[in-house]
């Protein structure tokens, strides 16, 4: 990564040598409908382009043919709001472990052929060509991924001592953006890491302890209700999440869960 | 996200929590993994003669004679087993239904990263795992379909099945693919246990491979002892 950084970077004429490339696009006018793969080209691509630039470029070359342009979604473009995700060449987010939105046409080669689709599982429905209807991972929040904290005057911040391993932990799991790469990439399509990230992230810290038990299982009774697939610890989400959430966090939200279930805790229906 | 729309499908709803099932898978291979060390030392055994070896295939049937009547040990090992195995098989296929309902419509292209050999394996795997099982118990236990038939000693079992190079070859396959189906299994209920940590994580993957290694090479030993005469 570093070095074609440099090499595309630091030489100003390979940055304005454009590349040429073949894109095969899921195309699904609504969700009703069937789907198919497109196939479009685009040229004169910059390799300081990110993958959506690309995508911009396609669009303005379709709208100016009259066609209609191709659907994604997209916010923040910098790596931190999990808007954006395709299924690029078979992974998702394409070949690096990063966002879409930070994927960038140095990945890739001249004439290089590109297979874009949308994350695929009955739980995020497309709702046109690669955007699909992520709210499921809402619902699953709804159901546990909260703390409840009493309004009013801030508290003393030495009140609730945190240890420092606990913190850093608890931090890493919060970094989890929701963009759903980890169900994308699950051959089961399960949500497992995504929720475990959750409830890693407010099991470890004081603040999350009174709604434990309830949280870690409401939140999985939330995510098999969605419709997601169960976890075989495979594996392939903790490498294609673009913040690298460790598989770590899935023992601890099974430990949890039987822990929670031993002690009586049951799931609201 | 502001679109919305009607087209959503209700998806059908998993009635067993899908951690509790993967706790149940774990729980019933722990167990079977149990008897499986127990069967493994036991099978070594054959190297020390026919008569030694039919005689701990009695000792077996007799455990606790003659206080307890015959086979009492037997058929609680049994019964274990076979809850064990319905466990197992019942988790297994109620998550597989549950990832295909997740993915009804495929990738054009997939491109898998991190996932082994053997945790591609496990469904199809265990399946002829479960059938060799199947197989295995009609030739050496029952002796139905053994070369020697069901009236023979257990020792003379081994030997007229292991005789056979097309038995050897599908037992030699069948416990290859267990021992793939062990290593990704000890270090999933691990996982599923929540047993397993960052800290952890290498030496659980560690010990899954070499305990499947061991294990299946402990099995492979007899019956390519016999191939090559070193036990008649």
């Amino acid at each position: 990564m570093t070095a074609s950084m440099q090499s595309s970077v630091g030489n100003p004429a390979d940055s304005k040598r454009g590349m040429n490339l073949t894109l095969r696009i899921w195309r699904q006018k609504d969700p009703s409908v069937k789907g198919k793969m497109v196939t479009y080209k685009v040229t004169d691509i910059s390799p300081d382009m990110s993958f959506l630039e690309m995508l911009d470029v396609l669009n303005e070359q379709l709208i100016m043919q009259g066609d209609d342009p191709v659907a994604f979604d997209h916010d923040c473009r910098e790596g931190i709001c999990g808007m954006c995700g395709l299924m690029i060449n078979g992974q998702a987010h394409g070949p690096q472990q990063t966002t879409t939105c930070q994927l960038h046409m140095r990945s890739f080669k001249d004439g290089d052929k590109i297979d874009i689709e949308p994350w695929r599982s009955s739980a995020f429905p497309v709702i046109k060509d690669l955007a699909v209807d992520r709210r499921a991972f809402d619902r699953i929040i709804q159901a546990g991924g909260y703390i409840s904290v009493p309004t009013g005057t801030a508290p003393e911040a030495h009140a609730t001592p945190v240890p420092k391993a606990d913190s850093d932990a608890a931090f890493d799991a919060a970094t989890c953006i929701g963009c759903g790469a980890c169900v994308a990439a699950c051959p089961n399509a399960s949500s497992m890491l995504f929720t475990a990230a959750k409830v890693t992230h407010l099991g470890l810290l004081p603040q999350g302890q009174p709604e434990r038990n309830d949280r870690v299982v409401n939140m999985v009774a939330q995510q098999d209700r969605e419709g997601f697939g169960g976890c075989t610890n495979i594996g392939e989400c903790s490498a294609a999440c673009p913040k690298g959430i460790s598989m770590e966090t899935i023992s601890r939200l099974n430990h949890d869960l039987l822990g929670a279930l031993r002690a009586g805790a049951r799931p609201k229906s | 996200m502001t679109v919305t729309h009607a087209g959503r499908r209700t998806p059908k709803v998993a009635k067993t929590n899908s951690v509790v099932k993967k706790a149940v898978m774990a729980i019933s291979g722990i167990v079977m993994v149990l008897y499986l060390i127990a069967h493994m030392v036991g099978n070594l055994k054959v190297f020390t003669g026919r008569e030694s070896f039919n005689h701990y295939s009695e000792w077996i049937r007799t455990i606790g004679a003659p206080a307890l009547p015959p086979q009492t040990a037997l058929t609680i090992i049994r019964i274990a087993l076979l809850v064990a195995v319905i466990a197992h098989f019942w988790a297994a296929v109620s998550l597989w239904r549950q990832a295909k309902r997740a993915r009804p419509e495929r990738y054009v292209t997939k491109k898998a990263v991190a996932q082994s050999y053997a945790s591609r394996t496990m469904r199809w795997g265990g399946v002829i795992v479960l059938l060799f099982i199947v197989y295995h118990i009609l030739d050496l236990t029952t002796g139905t379909v053994n070369p020697d038939g069901h009236d023979s000693t257990p020792y003379d079992r081994l030997v007229a099945s292991f005789s056979n190079p097309f038995i050897t070859a599908f037992y030699v396959i069948s416990l290859v693919l267990l021992g793939m189906h062990l290593r990704h299994g000890i270090w999933s209920a691990t996982q599923t246990l929540g047993q397993s940590n960052r800290r952890r994580e290498r030496t659980v993957t560690a010990f899954a491979l070499v305990f499947s290694v061991v294990l299946t090479a402990g099995f492979l030993i007899v019956p390519f002892s016999v191939l090559f005469g070193l036990v008649d």
